[in-house]
């Protein structure tokens, strides 16, 4: 799919980052989200920006790439920049104009709070960008294991997870098939005034979610009828495994956090 | 030797009280390492058998037995293990993310080892050409490759009785005949029961027994041949004999050219030879 839009998009690739255990991604992704607002100092974030442009690098997937992917937050992280820059009073007047007032600290306050954003979704977006979403599933499906005990229904999260992500793609492609049926009866989604596209829609979803219903009903049968009974004595055919490469990387990652705490100031 | 494995002791069954019986008065009896066939026009109620037989519907009245269980609340999950079913719709029976993940469903469910899970998928789906397809998503596969997979799905857990409601009706003839030996073969290896059903009569000239049903009613109960002879009977309940079987009985109508209902051409093609040479 070639939008340019990658948040959430896969990308196949032989790196070493693509084969860690899914779990390992999470973890440092989850821990390196908290520690990114403990950098404080021009060098605390040098340092979590080397650390993010490695493991970017290590991906293999084109930077160019990753950057366009990440077109429709350009906006959002432009709008916290500006934001900073006109709310923030600290520091000494550089600019007037106006009635608008803009101060030293709110250029740097502006700066480090968007670039923090950026260092954020950059490294998030590695996730989605490296494994897919299957795989994601299985390691949150690991990773709440714990919370059985509190009756929280992990796996029945996963499988529904895992359920969307099979049936996503072939309401896409009904939602297309209904809507060509559609335009080829002369019902227009693309132009005219706003009130028609919406009602050009309807058409649109109502066989669509008649047909979603009565998937989730057939697919629920079948589901029985092969024997499903819920997670309890289930065995899983993907296995998650932990080798010696993410005990390495959850390693690495520490270190990199402990030095981020010496370049705090 | 054979024993009855499925049977319906007048079975009574509605989808809900306001509205008309599905099944009125069904009683039959299927059994093991036997071949059924069961056929009847559109909603003459075959699926809701299907549906029956594993405990996804409940009868209002009448008895189901399976394996020598009552199907009930209680037998139902030990039932169902041994019941393998497809359904009609290839798309909304396939539970994975990948043609793999999909035939590991029914043996994740039976809690089977992952080793052995792994031996199995890779068997079934050999079973049914499509091991080069094991990584493939669903929505990249034709309806037919999906009733394939659905069905290596069943071959997989292993059941004792196969139930196939109009699982092949995607496949092209050639395919279709291709799946159809690959599961007798298995039915007369493992001496299970297969159940096929259709609302093509070309599809039943291999099994052993044939119910044809109209209109939620057992209309006749018979083998392949005695169904043929049946072709008037048959038009007026919406069905079409085969060409071969039509050919059959139109030559005896002047005469008995035909001794023995022909199932295929061949047969057809041995009773004319014979014919003319007793001549
Ligand atoms: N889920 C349902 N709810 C209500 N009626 C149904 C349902 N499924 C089937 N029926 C009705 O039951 C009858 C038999 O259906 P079915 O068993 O699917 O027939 P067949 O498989 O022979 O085409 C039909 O009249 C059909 O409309
Ligand atoms: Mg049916």
């Amino acid at each position: 799919m070639n939008n340019g839009i990658l948040i959430g998009q896969y990308v196949p690739s032989d790196s070493f980052i693509h084969r860690l255990d899914p779990r390992t991604k999470i973890m440092t992704i989850f821990f390196f989200v908290i520690f990114v607002f403990f950098a404080n100092s021009t060098l605390s974030y040098a340092w979590l920006t080397l650390f993010a442009l490695t493991v970017t690098f290590a991906t293999k997937i084109r930077f160019i790439f990753i950057l366009k992917g990440l077109t429709p937050v350009w906006f959002l992280i432009v709008f916290t920049f500006l934001l900073h820059l006109f709310v923030t009073k600290e520091g000494t007047v550089l600019i007037e104009a106006f009635a608008l007032k803009i101060y030293s600290g709110a250029i740097i306050q502006g700066v480090a709070i968007s670039f923090r954003f950026f260092l954020l979704i950059l490294v998030t977006s590695l996730l989605t960008l490296t494994t897919t979403p299957i795989e994601i599933t299985d390691a949150i499906e690991s990773l709440l294991h714990p919370l059985k005990k509190i009756k929280f229904p992990v796996h029945e999260l996963a499988l529904m997870m895992s359920i969307s992500l099979r049936f996503i793609p072939t309401l896409m492609q009904e939602t297309e098939k209904i809507s060509k049926a559609q335009a080829s009866r002369g019902v227009d989604f693309r132009t005219g005034p706003l009130k028609d596209r919406i009602q050009a829609v309807v058409p649109l979803l109502v066989p669509l979610f008649v047909s979603a219903f009565k998937r989730a009903e057939e697919l629920a049968m079948a589901m029985e009828a092969r024997g499903y009974q819920g997670g309890e004595g289930r065995t899983k055919l993907r296995e998650l495994k932990m080798e010696t490469i993410d005990i390495i990387s959850l390693i690495t990652f520490a270190v990199v956090i402990l030095v981020l705490f010496f370049l705090r100031t | 030797m054979s024993r009855a494995y499925i049977e319906f002791r007048n079975v009574f069954f509605r989808y809900s009280e306001d509205q008309p019986w599905v099944l009125k008065d069904v009683s039959f009896r299927i059994f093991s390492d036997q071949w059924v066939a069961i056929i009847g026009h559109n909603g003459s109620g075959k699926s809701t058998i299907a549906k029956l037989i594993n405990g996804l519907l409940t009868p209002e009245k009448g008895e189901i037995i399976v394996d020598g269980l009552p199907v009930n609340e209680d037998t139902i999950w030990e039932i169902r293990r041994k019941v393998g079913m497809v359904f009609q719709n290839p798309d909304n029976q396939f539970v994975g993310t990948t043609v793999r993940d999909d035939v590991a469903f029914g043996l994740e469910n039976r809690g089977v080892e992952r080793r052995e899970m792994i031996r199995r998928i890779d068997e079934s789906l050999k079973a049914v050409a499509m091991a080069d397809y094991r990584l493939q998503e669903p929505h990249r596969l034709s309806g037919g490759q999906k009733q394939r997979v659905a069905i290596a799905g069943v071959l997989a857990i292993s059941p004792q009785v196969i139930i196939l409601d109009e699982a092949t009706a995607m496949l092209d003839p050639k395919g279709r005949k291709e799946i159809m030996d690959t599961v007798n073969e298995l039915r007369t290896q493992e001496r299970i029961s297969l159940v096929t059903i259709t609302h093509d009569l070309n599809e039943i000239t291999q099994a052993d027994q044939v119910i044809v049903m109209n209109q939620g009613e057992v209309y006749l109960e018979a083998t392949p041949r005695e169904v043929f002879l049946e072709e008037t009977l048959l038009q007026t309940i919406g069905l079409d004999v085969p060409f071969v079987a039509k050919l059959a009985n139109e030559l005896n109508k002047d005469g008995n050219i035909i001794s023995k209902q022909p199932l295929n051409q061949e047969e057809l093609l041995e009773e004319l030879w014979t014919y003319h040479s007793i001549k």
